[in-house]
């Protein structure tokens, strides 16, 4: 299981929890997973979202492996200039 | 595919010199192409009529006259750009400051455009639009809007963020709240605190060279676009996107860049010139004049920030708080926001708090400004860290380095950093010559932290080995600060062949795969990464024809020094192949030779820098002139130090500008009063000492060479530092940027406020 902690954008999308264990090895299935129990933030995902990975960011690398001991938080996919 | 990124250690022969640019030649005799230089057979001239009110109601637009007039080949106004967002509120936003809709949001924005067969014919034209207004109460500033009977921009629009939903139409469009412990107990803790409110005004990109862009449309529907964009594949996704088109019906190619820093990451004219091109069957040019680049294409946020700071006597902070309220123009957006992850980012902090607050105004859409909304925060925070490591009587340096995060800190936006470079930076400004040379009267010294994120993103490249063993590099990624000579470097790198024998081009969208945009200081990182993916697939090629060639297993060849090499006792007779023996016989063992590359470059790595700024204040006039200044930051690998300098450099000299002398000004009509370079003030060469920098190297871990971005994070610390600088020179702690000679002689009490 994975540990993800949501911005608090997200959280009232996931009735309220600033963070949920997920069964998921990879950033694919964490947002699949995600979504099924939270339809909610299934739109999010789609251009809204980035994974923090044990400090780095992962904004489009949906293929990116977790394991049980990364640190996961979902952030705002940020802008640049 | 799949590449992997991990960085490898290694010696480097081309990565790390200095040659000349390969578009250094053509830039400094005219040559050069941007957007504006572009001209097709029967193109039109396009003008736009923009709104003189601040925020009216548009009742009625009569272009009749205007079509009349000879030599008006089209006429548009928001009926000809339908509605195609489908509840996508960004896409229509974009839609709606392209060509207002049904209100107009600011002073400039587009009501109407007219395509003609010249320049003063459409100007004419223009003369002939009659548009009804009904103008309504107008709010530009940031903190007047949030109040309780401000004009309401939006009545569609309720606070988010914020429980239980307010019932009534806000300009606060979001709440955003970051930050982990217990603030009101950490102050409790503190032995001093300090707080304060800040000010920051609104500012332009300042690039010299305007929007410029030439439309074509087809008869059987399909366009081209030649326009001066950050990330020409995004433009013709928000163009295809806004005109109804196939992606593939659209083909785009970007000019040289004239600046961009993150306006030309936003589609602002480009739809309109289409749509005229549409409707007129014939290509349109259209450029922005210097006045409607700032009254219409985005600056950054006027900021107004609280903070407050508290620690022991020993100088660790035990909690922090920032309240920050950004404004983004008449459209939602994600500013303050930023600030507020960004705020105390670079720091190790038990209980933090920020809050921020997105705020709708009557001015241009916001639009991203490097490093976006994080040197407004830098400047709060960095400030009142200043005052209070002078509270407690510690040296601001040791002040920082005694709260720097590092790895396993929990960030004051939620993730655990990894390895990273606050503290490094911070050493070296220690034990650098410039914090220990001596100051005059009326001078001060200031230094200032700075965090930005980067970010990598989708890339796409391909690697062409010609006949005679050159190689041409395809890359998606505009180049802004150099990145073909640093591409052509990185494939020189992986080949082993000298970098003038490659040449680096930026492909337009239909001969190469989709590219994010250089945003986020990501186009060396990224493409960087794509081009060694790519050299290597081709160099894979070449080792597979030399096997062809000596009719030996693949596995018995390897590639050094630009050479397929024989490996093993067997083969010792067999000279090495030159990439030019190999090339040259490509079209007799199996055809042209390539090594193509598309991958999602993730893990920039967060970045962080600090700054040092000396300065002189004449307190007879209130004008501050730049003595000395010093950048440092980590690159993690500089490819070609020259680029990486000129980052630095170009990000501190916008800093300058932006601290001292630029802002946005709007009378009490809401328009604007100063939308020129005469009177918008950016600094000139004579402004500025040279500015220093050191390139500190501590390679990301994942990149293969250690390369970080570095284009932004360099705008962040200088607001904070030469804020900090002018405040010791001037004896008064200064709160509002920029801290232009009018609001310096008012903090002396010489003379009120201007």
């Amino acid at each position: 299981m994975v540990a993800v902690t949501l911005w608090g954008g997200l959280v009232p999308f996931a009735d309220n929890q600033k963070t949920i264990d997920v069964e998921a090895s990879d950033i694919r299935e964490l947002f699949q997973k995600l979504s099924e129990q939270y339809p909610g933030l299934r739109r999010h995902f789609k251009s809204d979202v980035a994974v923090v990975i044990d400090g780095v960011v992962y904004r489009d690398n949906w293929s990116k492996e977790l394991t049980e001991d990364n640190e996961v938080f979902l952030i705002r996919r940020i802008a640049g200039g | 595919m799949s590449f992997d990124a991990t960085y490898q250690d290694q010696k480097f022969s081309a990565v790390g010199s200095r040659p000349v640019r390969p578009d250094g030649v053509d830039k400094v005799t005219g040559r050069a192409r941007y957007g504006a230089d572009f001209n097709m057979p029967g193109q039109l001239v396009a003008r736009v009529l923009r709104s003189p009110h601040a925020h009216a109601r548009i009742v009625r637009i009569d272009t009749s006259r205007a079509e009349d007039l000879q030599g008006v080949k089209a006429v548009i106004t928001a009926a000809d750009l339908p509605d195609l967002s489908e509840g996508d509120q960004s896409l229509y936003d974009t839609l709606d400051n392209c060509l207002a809709r049904t209100k107009v949001f600011y002073d400039g924005h587009a009501v109407a455009a007219v395509a003609a067969i010249d320049a003063k014919t459409a100007r004419t034209a223009l003369k002939r639009i009659e548009v009804e207004y009904e103008v309504l109460p107008h709010v530009v500033d940031v903190d007047e809007a949030i109040k309780a009977d401000a004009p309401v921009l939006h009545e569609t629009i309720f606070t988010e963020g914020i429980e239980p939903k307010p019932e009534t139409p806000s300009n606060v469009a979001n709440r955003s709240e970051f930050g982990h412990g217990d603030v009101d107990a950490g102050f409790a803790e503190a032995d001093s605190i300090v707080e304060r409110s800040y000010l920051t005004e609104q500012t332009h990109q300042g690039y010299i060279e305007p929007h410029a862009c030439v439309a074509s449309f087809n008869a059987d529907d399909t366009a081209e676009l030649w326009v001066c964009t950050q990330g020409h594949f995004v433009y013709r996704q928000k163009c295809a996107n806004l005109l109804g088109l196939d992606v593939s019906k659209l083909r785009v190619t970007s000019s040289e860049i004239g600046g961009g820093f993150g306006g030309k990451t936003h589609v602002w004219t480009e739809p309109v010139a289409l749509a005229l091109s549409r409707k007129a069957g014939r290509p349109v040019k259209l450029v922005m004049s210097r006045e409607e680049v700032f009254r219409a294409s985005g600056p950054t946020s006027a900021t107004s920030i609280d903070v407050k700071i508290g620690a022991r006597g020993d100088g660790t902070i035990t909690a922090a708080t920032a309240t920050l309220r950004y404004s983004c123009g008449p459209y939602a957006d994600i500013w303050a926001e930023l600030g507020a992850m960004t705020s105390f980012a670079c720091y190790d902090l038990e209980n933090v708090k920020t809050v921020g607050y997105e705020v709708l105004v009557n001015r241009p859409k916001t639009a991203a400004y490097r490093a976006p909304s994080a040197p407004m925060a830098a400047f709060a925070v960095e400030s009142s860290m200043d005052e209070l490591a002078h509270k407690i009587g510690m040296d601001p340096v040791a002040f920082r380095i005694k709260n720097a995060a590092s790895e396993g800190t929990r960030s004051s936006y939620g993730p655990v950093y990894g390895p990273i470079g606050i503290g490094p930076t911070l050493e070296a400004a220690q034990s650098h010559p410039h914090m220990h040379s001596p100051l005059e009267t009326n001078q001060g010294r200031g230094m200032a932290c700075g965090f930005w994120f980067n970010f990598g993103g989708q890339t796409c490249t391909d690697l062409n080995v010609n006949e005679d063993g050159t190689v041409t590099l395809a890359v998606g990624t505009v180049d802004v600060g150099g990145s073909r000579a640093s591409l052509s470097l990185v494939a020189a790198e992986e080949l082993g062949i000298p970098y003038e024998n490659v040449k680096t081009v930026v492909a337009d969208t239909a001969t190469l795969g989709y590219n994010d945009m250089t945003d986020g200081s990501r186009g060396t990182f990224s493409s960087s990464m794509a081009t060694i993916s790519a050299a290597r697939n081709a160099i894979t090629v070449m080792c597979e024809r030399a096997a062809l060639t000596w009719d030996i297993p693949v596995e018995d060849v390897v590639w050094e020094d630009g050479h397929a090499k024989a490996v093993g006792v067997k083969h010792g007779n067999l000279a090495p192949l030159s990439i030019q023996e190999i090339a040259a016989v490509s079209g007799k063992n199996g055809g042209p030779i390539a090594g193509h590359s598309e991958l999602v470059a993730d893990g920039a790595g967060v970045s962080f820098a600090t700054h040092i700024c000396d300065v002189e204040v004449d307190p007879e006039t209130g004008a501050t002139k730049i003595l000395r200044y010093t950048v440092i930051q980590d690159a993690g690998k500089a490819v070609h130090p020259d680029y990486v300098e000129g980052q630095y450099q170009g990000g501190a000299a916008q800093g300058i500008g932006w601290a001292l002398n630029e802002e946005y000004v709007y009378g009490a009509d809401g328009r604007l009063q100063n939308p020129g370079f005469l009177d918008y003030r950016i600094p000139v060469c004579s402004d500025l000492p040279m500015i220093d920098t050191q390139i500190l190297e501590i390679p990301n871990p994942n990149h293969p060479y250690g390369v970080r971005g570095v284009g932004e994070t360099s705008i962040v610390p200088p607001l904070a530092a030469i804020a900090n600088a002018v405040s010791k020179a001037v004896g008064v702690r200064m709160s509002h940027i920029p801290m232009s000679p009018p609001r310096i002689l008012a903090a002396l009490g010489g003379e009120t406020e201007g």
